[in-house]
């Protein structure tokens, strides 16, 4: 758009910022190439020292006034939870144990200035190798859906974040709530989280998990691991070993096999030798939380 | 579309509420909210730290709930409410809460507190009698660098039942901080807030690589092709294109000339408004860098060409101390220990980036500036812009932390040169990253130690070699490369040793000043080979070091008989008691505990105050005016520290008055008179000395009137006093020989503390529980102001012990570069001694850095006796630590 103007002799149009009221409006803005901006908790770091409007960008779309786009609904099959919905919204709201790793998760996000602001739909957009969300929410089987202008589309979380920085969502979409199903049974759930200090700290290794429970027995088991490899992956060994268990004593049942999807790197906060090593503490710690 | 273009989808006005005040705001709505604060209504109480949400400086309440201001697009105010620092009580007023902070001291530098205030209140709107562990969740994603956040935690506890807010002034009294209101109010001006609303800003453009040569495109048809853009520096527009610390050493350029030696270098810079200014991205200078191999670590630089012509084997300095017969005393030794440490790069981190602006006036310049050393500072901008010194004005700034980063020039040479070419104020602020990449760093060293002692337990030799990467400019690397022999051994009688520090040139970031010029990191190695000794012989550690601890009339390692003031023998003893019930609580503990382990560790350290064998004076005056009132021109620079509070209680005791009473110059170089650098722990003892003599001779001129009113008849000097009393003081040492003897120091800070840490074998992390730390000040002058240095010195001790770690290029930011939070302190014990030095006030010495020396190597002896390890790479990541661990299971 901006190239086209240029070629023809014309003053580029500055890019302009926009905070459409209506979902439509934000659709076709969307639909005409707009950036989004939601919580700008992962925006603004990213420009620190650099101009806000990225190169070629016309402009950026603010999805903040879309009211429909937040908060947290049950209905018949699963829990919605709109994308705008922030971190602090989701620690504070009364939901069932099943949701205890992503509430733990919440608290984990920055600090509670980062909590008050961040939502949980850039949290998966923003496809940090290290979100704090998205093992939680791979724990409790997540699907995401996706709005444009041509209709609406589910993928199950796994299928939209592809890599490190790399989603499905298409340039004509917005991400418009997180979709988790309601378990077979009791579900409970948790979260833990290495790091190399208290507050405000990106995660080395972490882990959630969510098991449905039915007479005492694990009837469905979905264990999470994140910041070990470019996307926070579940772990189909480690689930069906759980699968059928009595609910004493689980950590023993994780072994190192389990970890084998795991791809760790060494980077400033830990050697990959070291993930690989803790995760498998992580996820028997947050195993030996989950029993009985 | 055409539905699009009738929706009024451009937020070209915003209406919110500001502190309870209706405001409209026109513009981009993707501005960040704290650059709207500051810049479009003048709230400037919100600082900015990072622009990314790491730090929390800029935390303001939207519609009650705490945000970084920094991460809010204005758009997104559109009907909030906003509450900054100013809408915290009306006016001057303080808050229960502002009061709480002022009486607890919870403010240093005061940079982080406008968003410490916030967040507290936010918290307590929801909780008004919060636990200790909700404040810290509350107050979590705020970042303080100087409190350690003890203090801060305490005011936010007792907000309901304030402690008394302390007036009286007098030396030995807890007087709150005489700047604390304004920086409690957020009226405190930092270096980023008094620009003048018509400046410029000017920006460097840095290398990407740590050893290039470049070649600069046509940077004029840049300027021209970019509306707001006033015009391009070069290294071809700088007079004098080099400063440095020392006087005889100036290779670090303004700009750099075709050759960048550390990624960070500036290779130009563009000045112009603020807008273009900020528009410029990197990518899009024409630069083109032939990169050249990079000499990283001090092996590569042994082997390397030299960096700077001239400097062989790329040695910026080296020195040592010898005394006795080292080699004979090692033979005869009936115990030796050798150790090997290896530090990382540590960044100072003060939250407020470097900042400043400065306007040329006619043929002469004023540069306001956030600064730990204004009169060398204008020595230096003056060298450069080949001016005289009296054409040059350095105004400090109130400083949002320092810890000696601000100790080296960083701004100021641009501002100055930018201003004085266009004729127009020109403002430099760095950002984050810029400030990360620019600035120095502690000297990452190597230290090979080695320790003897006879059977009794008494030490007979010590030998340490300790070679330091001082990156690609000298800086303070010489004052390091001398401060590390003469320390070596730490404070005991040792009466055989030989000890050597030597500064090698890389193509890393200039390691400069940082709280303890080196002590901390020789500290790390002489401690643990201490322990060694004392396990070899079976001697508790304590004893071993209480033993062996210096004693009024012992002789150090630079042949100096230390007359008086000796304290290292009673911090122990105030410790001992902690030492003891720590060490058996921890026994018990790991009874029942197999995988998480808790061991105590025990260090001492001793640190000379002031400059090493240099001459250091501090000048202060004291005026009074026709109606009485009396004025401090304090050369000297607050950086958080306290000095404004130590020197005004100095003064104020010396002439009977109120705190309250002394009204404060600071660091103004056309007002006040040189009292040298806020740097090695000094200006309490160095510039406190030369205020109590001023203060003394105002006193004796005044004692000398009939009555008050007399001061109207007298002719008043361009101050606007009628009488003014001098003091100078400079600390009696004498320069080291060839053999490193002499006199370095005129006295000596001394401390203990014990550290009980915990740590978990399997995933190799460690937390450090509680810390009790004693330390010999001479005299409290301030005893809550000590306690805050002690805490915040300790939580350095921290992060260089566990977390930091800074790698160019990988952490520039302060989410990657970690220093430790609320949660990361441990229960704090502060135990004040006081051994009082003849030379100083009332016996002070200094505090700043001692507090920071001995918390690393407490730390690691805990780990020691908790998991049996000793990581030797510091800081001890738990990958470290986890990786030592196997090992040694491994062996089992």
């Amino acid at each position: 758009m901006l190239g086209s103007r240029a070629q023809s002799g014309l003053e580029p149009l500055p890019p302009r910022y926009a905070r459409p009221k209506a979902l439509e409006d934000a659709l076709a803005l969307r639909e005409s190439g707009a950036q989004i901006i939601a919580g700008g908790t992962d925006f603004f770091p990213a420009r620190v020292g650099k101009p806000l409007y990225d190169r070629d960008v016309a402009c950026v779309l603010d999805l903040t006034a879309l009211p429909e786009l937040r908060g947290i609904r049950e209905e018949v099959e699963s829990y919605r939870i709109g994308a705008l919905t922030r971190w602090t919204e989701i620690v504070e709201a009364p939901l069932p144990a099943q949701f205890r790793c992503l509430q733990a998760a919440a608290r984990e996000v920055g600090g509670r200035q980062i909590q008050n602001r961040g939502t949980i739909g850039g949290n998966l957009c923003n496809a940090s190798p290290a979100a704090d969300g998205v093992p939680a929410l791979l724990a409790l089987g997540a699907e995401i859906e996706l709005l444009s202008r041509g209709g609406t589309r589910r993928l199950p979380l796994s299928d939209f974040i592809l890599g490190a920085r790399r989603i499905a969502l298409r340039p004509d979409e917005i991400a418009s709530a997180i979709l988790i199903p309601k378990p077979n049974g009791a579900a409970h759930s948790g979260f833990v989280k290495l790091g190399a200090r208290r507050y405000l700290v990106i995660s080395i290794v972490m882990a959630a998990g969510c098991l449905d429970v039915v007479d005492g027995r694990i009837a469905g088991a979905r264990v999470a691991v994140g910041a070990c490899s470019p996307v926070a992956l579940r772990l189909p060994a480690l689930e069906s070993a759980l699968q059928g268990a009595t609910t004493s004593d689980l950590g023993r049942l994780a072994k190192a096999e389990h970890l084998a999807p795991l791809t760790p790197i060494d980077d400033v906060r830990a050697t990959a030798t070291y993930r690989t090593e803790a995760a498998l503490i992580v996820v028997r710690r947050l195993l030996q939380e989950l029993s009985a | 579309m055409n539905k699009l273009s009738a929706a009024p989808l451009s937020h070209d006005a915003v209406a919110l509420t500001v502190n309870g005040a209706s405001r409209v705001y026109r513009g981009d709505g993707l501005r960040r909210l704290a650059d709207v604060l500051r810049d479009e209504f003048d709230l400037k109480g919100t600082k900015i730290g990072c622009n990314a949400g790491d730090c929390g400086a800029c935390t303001v309440l939207m519609d009650g709930a705490q945000v970084c201001a920094c991460l809010v697009p204005i758009g997104q105010c559109e009907g909030s409410a906003v509450t900054t620092v100013e809408g915290l009580a009306g006016g001057s007023r303080l808050s229960d809460l502002q009061r709480s902070f002022l009486a607890h001291g919870a403010a240093q530098c005061g940079i982080c507190t406008p968003g410490m205030l916030v967040a507290a209140s936010d918290l307590l709107a929801r909780l008004p009698k919060p636990s200790r562990l909700q404040v810290e969740d509350a107050l979590g994603g705020v970042l303080c660098r100087c409190t350690g956040y003890q203090k801060i935690v305490e005011a936010v506890l007792d907000v309901a039942q304030p402690a008394e807010i302390v007036q009286a002034g007098h030396v030995g009294a807890s007087t709150a901080k005489v700047d604390g209101p304004a920086k409690l109010t957020g009226a405190e001006r930092y270096g980023a807030d008094g620009t003048p609303a018509d400046a410029l800003y000017v920006r460097a453009i840095r290398s990407p690589h740590a050893h290039a040569r470049f070649t600069l495109g046509d940077l004029d048809a840049f300027v021209t092709s970019r509306p707001g853009l006033v015009r391009a520096l070069t290294a071809r527009d700088v007079p004098f294109n080099a400063y440095g610390i020392y006087p005889n050493i100036k290779d670090q350029p303004v700009l750099a000339d075709g050759m960048a030696r550390y990624r960070g270098d500036p290779v130009a810079a563009f000045v112009g408004s603020r807008e273009a200014i900020e528009a410029i991205r990197d990518e899009d200078v024409p630069v083109t860098y032939e990169t050249l191999p990079a000499i990283i670590g001090i092996d590569a630089a042994k082997a390397a060409l030299p960096i700077h012509a001239g400097k062989n084997g790329n040695i910026l300095a080296d020195g040592g101390v010898t005394c006795g017969d080292v080699e004979s005393a090692f033979g005869s030794a009936s115990h030796v220990a050798e150790v090997e440490y290896e530090t990382s790069f540590v960044e100072h981190a003060y939250i407020e980036p470097e900042a400043g602006w400065a306007e040329r006036k006619g043929d002469t310049l004023e540069v306001h500036v956030s600064t730990q050393n204004p009169f060398q500072h204008r020595d230096d901008l003056a060298q450069i812009l080949n001016l005289p010194k009296e054409a040059v004005r350095l105004i400090a700034s109130a400083v949002g932390g320092g810890f000696g980063g601000k100790l080296d020039l960083n701004v100021h040479p641009l501002a100055a040169l930018a201003a004085w070419l266009c004729d127009r104020p020109v403002a430099y602020v760095y950002t984050r990253p810029e400030s990360m990449a620019a600035s120095t760093k502690r000297h990452p060293a190597h230290v090979k130690a080695k320790a003897a002692c006879d059977g009794a337990g008494r030490l007979t030799a010590f030998w340490s070699h300790a070679d330091l990467d001082t990156g690609a400019y000298a800086s303070w690397g010489p004052t390091v490369a001398n401060r590390v022999p003469v320390h070596a051994p730490g404070p005991y009688v040792v009466p055989h040793a030989r000890t050597r520090g030597t500064a090698y040139f890389t193509n890393c970031p200039p390691s400069g000043a940082f709280r303890g010029f080196g002590v901390p990191q020789s500290a790390i190695a002489s401690e643990a080979a201490m322990d060694a000794l004392a396990d070899a012989l079976g001697m508790d550690w304590l004893e071993f070091r209480r033993l062996n601890a210096l004693r009024a009339g012992d002789r150090t390692v630079t042949g100096q008989v230390l007359e008086d003031s000796v304290g290292i023998v009673e911090t122990i003893d105030a410790v001992e008691s902690h030492w003891r019930d720590w060490n058996n609580a921890a026994t018990d503990f790991n009874t029942s505990s197999p995988r998480v382990k808790r061991g105590v560790g025990i260090a001492c350290s001793w640190y000379g105050i002031g400059n090493t064998s240099l001459s250091n004076p501090s000048e202060m005056k004291i005026g009074v005016a026709p109606d009485g009132r009396i004025t401090l021109y304090c050369g000297a620079v607050d950086i958080g520290q306290g000095s404004n509070t130590i020197l005004t209680q100095i003064a104020a005791d010396a002439l009977g008055l109120a705190a309250s009473e002394i009204r404060l110059v600071m660091g103004d170089t056309a007002r006040t008179l040189d009292a040298g650098k806020t740097s090695a722990s000094r200006q309490t003892f160095v510039t406190g000395k030369a205020c109590e003599l001023a203060a003394l001779d105002l006193k004796a001129k005044l004692a000398k009137l009939t009555d008050r009113s007399a001061l109207r008849n007298l002719p008043v000097d361009n101050h606007g006093d009628v009488l003014t009393g001098y003091g100078r003081f400079d600390p009696p040492t004498t320069p080291l020989d060839e053999n490193g003897q002499g006199v370095p120091y005129a006295c000596y800070g001394f401390a203990t503390q014990v550290a009980l840490v915990e740590v978990d074998l399997d995933l190799g992390t460690t937390k450090v529980l509680k810390i009790a730390a004693a330390h010999d000040v001479g005299k409290a002058v301030n005893p809550q102001q000590v306690e805050g240095q002690i805490h915040g010195g300790t939580a350095q001790g921290i992060g260089l012990a566990l977390m930091e770690e800074y790698i160019p290029g990988r952490t520039e930011n302060l989410h990657d570069y970690l220093i430790p939070t609320f949660g990361d302190m441990p229960e704090m014990i502060c135990r004040i001694v006081e051994a009082p030095t003849k030379h100083g006030p009332h016996g002070a010495k200094g505090v700043g850095e001692p507090a920071l020396i001995s918390t690393a190597p407490a730390i690691f002896g805990g780990i020691y006796r908790a998991a049996g390890v000793r990581v030797t790479k510091i800081p001890v990541l738990p990958h470290r630590l986890r990786a030592a661990i196997r090992a040694r299971e491994a062996k089992r």
